[in-house]
């Protein structure tokens, strides 16, 4: 088990390259260090000296992927792409364009998010199983179509529609919960009850059809009819059986999400005022700062491996026959 | 007038062509069409399918441009007197809904306001300063006398109804005239009274969707020459206009994308499944890459360059027009390069399994090259996959549009979008009382066509997957 963790680890060093590649490549070829100089410096009466001591200040006087003056090892170290990079797998994200450690920023935003991303999945995922376990038990019926067609049309309204419509009527008319806004301790539940239940009941349509889809394929199978046949009623097979066989399906699908509820939701944060970690990034988003947005995404793709790490580590407990190596 | 074609009108012309190609080669196989004869069976999927070829429709007549030569037409309103000034780059659909592009107010009007929607100074005669709600230029500027809205409107639906039965008749007319010229040119082959394959179509369902789509339109049609139907917005725009003008970025968003993402993933798809190896390696390692950076961060950081490009070099692009297009068409390129990877992923397993069967054994073992393999063998069975992986994906495609205007990753401000109407009526949500035609419109206009597109993606998923016909 360890072995395998730290093997899967290392496999994602290669990836989160990658991303550093990617993130690289669009921040800083087409936005240059000059480019940047230029913006912080004023447009006007820059001179090329001026421009260079703000990039060695700035620890930005390196080539990009080349170093062609220094010797050996340092050809490729000695470059801005791989102090950059380096600096990132340290999680050491620098500051950001209004002079705050862009790490400190993030440790303190992550509480709000949370508090509002892991009460609306797992509030989410359990009202999801339930109703699709019991839609699965009047299958073929017509309550069985009605549903599935309401499932449709709940899944085709936009989502900032139920927000809109949930601040304007629970907020604006009704005055039930505040419209937005955010309080330390258990206070904030007033502010955070209304953007969960519009999360979860905007998953409502998708998350139904799709559980109700795996569990109607495992009713399918063999071992079904043969609980069937020795004489079990329908609600044991539902959750003797099918239930946990269809674990894991909805394993992969669920628990590489996990992490990445850390990043929190950037339109729900935003509509409510929940200075979490979305709003952080809609913020840098529309400020432009690319030292924030370039930490979330980073950020972002190790909580997306370690979810990829944890779905395998999940497939053990409900299923034996899964051994990693 | 000289013709403009901007890029994404290119592209979606190419697509229509590509559209075109595709359904003469379904009518030349028996197998597939008696497929799509299936998909189209369901009452549902029929309404659907003619939902989304309307706005498909307007989609296409929105991507016809031309120059617009300046004609300045003088509108004497009561105190002033304003010249407008038609010029720049206008579609076939602009000069359709001519009325409502050019018939703007000062501000804020309800649907079927006679009058503005909240006060503003007025000075009489003796200067006394008072707060009035002015009347609108052309919205009900009609009325006479003592005559209500409600009953002016009554008496004017009459008109767009009679227009659409009329026209629901003509095309039955023709439908009817067609099969009968069709069964008289080869009545040999029909004189046994075989049940024809379009005869199991739900026409009912069919003829009822289309004279509700006609009605509705023409309704708005007709009634927006005497009234702003939906209202107007903070500048006095026509929010009819707005939404419908809005067809062509949704849809595009939806169509173009998909053209985008099937090449790459396709070919990676495909190749990672086939030659395995360290093709496959690569090819995993790549979209494991992609996949991990969070969608929404990663087209975020993209359009943020590009803002950075284009501010950077202003001088490339002739007419906001042509910017605001390249704008759309670079989030587009964006979606195509995020979204590919689901698929890509599918292919590649499926294509793990099919080259294990015996008849691509046999055909490597008569010494057929991979690629016409691949070509005549793999392809072919991946279709299926394919066509249910676009439709699927074009309804979460338009809601996308909507939300990346919101963070401010959209496309361009100028730019008629669902995303962008929301984004502008949600500023006013605070007045009181609320403006709520904007958002109303954006949402109806976007929940009708993502509804078709879903309901219609759930009968080929149940037509085509085969794992669903148990």
């Amino acid at each position: 088990m360890f072995a395998y963790i730290l093997k899967r680890l290392l496999f994602a060093v290669p990836i989160l390259i990658g991303v550093n590649v990617i993130t690289f490549a669009l921040f800083f070829m087409v936005n240059t260090p000059e480019d940047m100089a230029r913006a912080q410096l004023g447009a006007k009466q820059t001179t090329p000296e001026m421009i260079q001591s703000w990039k060695v200040e700035n620890g930005y006087d390196n080539p990009l992927f080349f170093n062609g003056e220094a010797s050996g090892f340092g050809k490729v170290q000695e470059t801005l792409f791989v102090q950059e990079s380096l600096k990132l797998f340290l999680f050491d994200f620098g500051q950001s364009d209004s002079g705050r450690q862009i790490s400190a920023d993030i440790q303190e935003r992550m509480g709000p998010s949370l508090a509002l991303a892991l009460p609306t999945f797992v509030i989410g995922l359990v009202t999801n199983i339930s109703l699709a376990l019991l839609i699965v038990l009047f299958r073929g019926s017509r309550l069985d179509t009605i549903t599935m067609m309401v499932a449709v049309a709940i899944m085709s309204v936009s989502g900032l529609f139920y927000i809109i419509a949930g601040q304007v009527l629970f907020s604006k008319v009704w005055h039930w919960v505040p419209i937005s806004g955010y309080t330390e301790g258990w206070d904030a539940i007033k502010f955070l009850i209304l953007p969960i239940l519009i999360g979860v009941f905007a998953g409502i349509g998708a998350g139904m059809r799709w559980y109700r889809s795996i569990f109607l394929e495992e009713m399918s199978k063999d071992y079904v009819r043969t609980a069937k046949a020795k004489g079990l009623s329908d609600i044991k097979v539902l959750f003797g059986h099918v239930l946990h066989n269809g674990m894991l399906p909805i394993l992969t699908g669920v628990v590489v999400v996990i992490p990445t509820l850390f990043m929190g939701s950037l339109i729900m944060e935003s509509f409510f005022g929940i200075p979490g970690l979305g709003s952080y990034t809609i913020d840098a988003i529309h400020a432009q700062d690319f030292g924030i947005v370039k930490a979330m995404v980073f950020l972002g793709s190790v909580l997306y491996i370690i979810g990829l790490i944890l779905t395998d580590i999940s497939y053990t407990f409900f299923d034996p026959r899964v051994k990693l190596s | 007038m000289s013709f403009v074609w901007l890029w994404t009108d290119i592209l979606v012309w190419t697509l229509v062509l590509v559209l075109i190609g595709a359904i003469r080669s379904i009518r030349r196989s028996e197998q597939i069409r008696k497929q799509w004869f299936n998909i189209l069976k369901s009452p549902i999927a029929m309404s659907a399918a003619i939902i989304l070829s309307t706005y498909l429709l307007f989609a296409l007549l929105d991507s016809v441009h031309f120059q617009y030569t300046a004609k300045s037409t003088s509108v004497s309103s009561e105190s002033s007197e304003i010249s407008v000034h038609d010029q720049g780059v206008l579609s076939v659909l602009d000069v359709l809904l001519q009325h409502l592009r050019t018939q703007t107010e000062r501000t804020y009007s309800a649907p079927f306001a006679t009058h503005e929607y909240s006060t503003s100074l007025s000075y009489d005669e003796s200067g006394a300063v008072s707060q009035v709600y002015r009347s609108l230029q052309y919205g009900g500027q009609h009325l006479t006398g003592d005559k209500t809205i409600l009953d002016d409107v009554m008496v004017k639906t009459a008109v767009p109804f009679l227009f659409s039965c009329v026209f629901i008749a003509i095309i039955f007319a023709i439908h009817l005239g067609w099969g009968f010229l069709q069964t008289r040119g080869n009545y040999i082959d029909y004189y046994e009274n075989q049940p024809k394959p379009e005869d199991e179509l739900p026409w009912g369902a069919a003829y009822l969707t289309l004279f509700l789509l006609v009605f509705l339109f023409s309704w708005f049609y007709y009634l927006s020459h005497f009234y702003h139907v939906l209202g107007t917005d903070k500048v006095g725009q026509d929010v009819l206009y707005q939404a419908i003008k809005s067809i062509r970025t949704g849809v595009l968003i939806g169509l173009l994308t998909t053209l985008v993402m099937l090449p790459l993933a396709l070919i990676l798809g495909i190749s990672a499944g086939y030659f395995k190896g360290w093709v496959d390696d690569v090819i995993q390692y790549l979209y494991t890459t992609l996949n991990s950076i969070p969608g929404v961060l990663l087209i975020a950081a993209a359009v943020l360059m590009m803002q950075v490009i284009i501010s950077n070099n202003s001088g490339w692009f002739g007419s906001t027009e042509e910017r605001a297009d390249l704008r759309l068409l670079f989030l587009i390129f964006i979606l195509g390069l995020t979204s590919w990877t689901g698929l890509c992923r599918l292919l590649r397993a499926e294509t793990l399994k099919i080259s294990q069967v015996e008849y691509v054994t046999a055909a490597k073992a008569f010494g057929l090259s991979p690629f016409r393999i691949i070509q005549k063998h793999i392809t072919p069975n991946l279709m299926h996959l394919v066509l249910i992986a676009l439709v699927l994906d074009f309804s979460g495609l338009v809601l996308a549009e909507a939300v990346l205007s919101y963070v401010g990753v959209g496309v361009d401000p100028t730019t008629a979008s669902w995303g962008n109407m929301i984004n502008q009526a949600r500023l006013e949500m605070a007045r009181e009382p609320m403006v709520w035609w904007s958002l109303f419109s954006a949402f109806a206009f976007m929940f009708t066509l993502v509804l078709a597109a879903n309901l219609f993606s759930d009968r080929v998923q149940t037509v085509l997957d085969p794992r669903r016909n148990n």
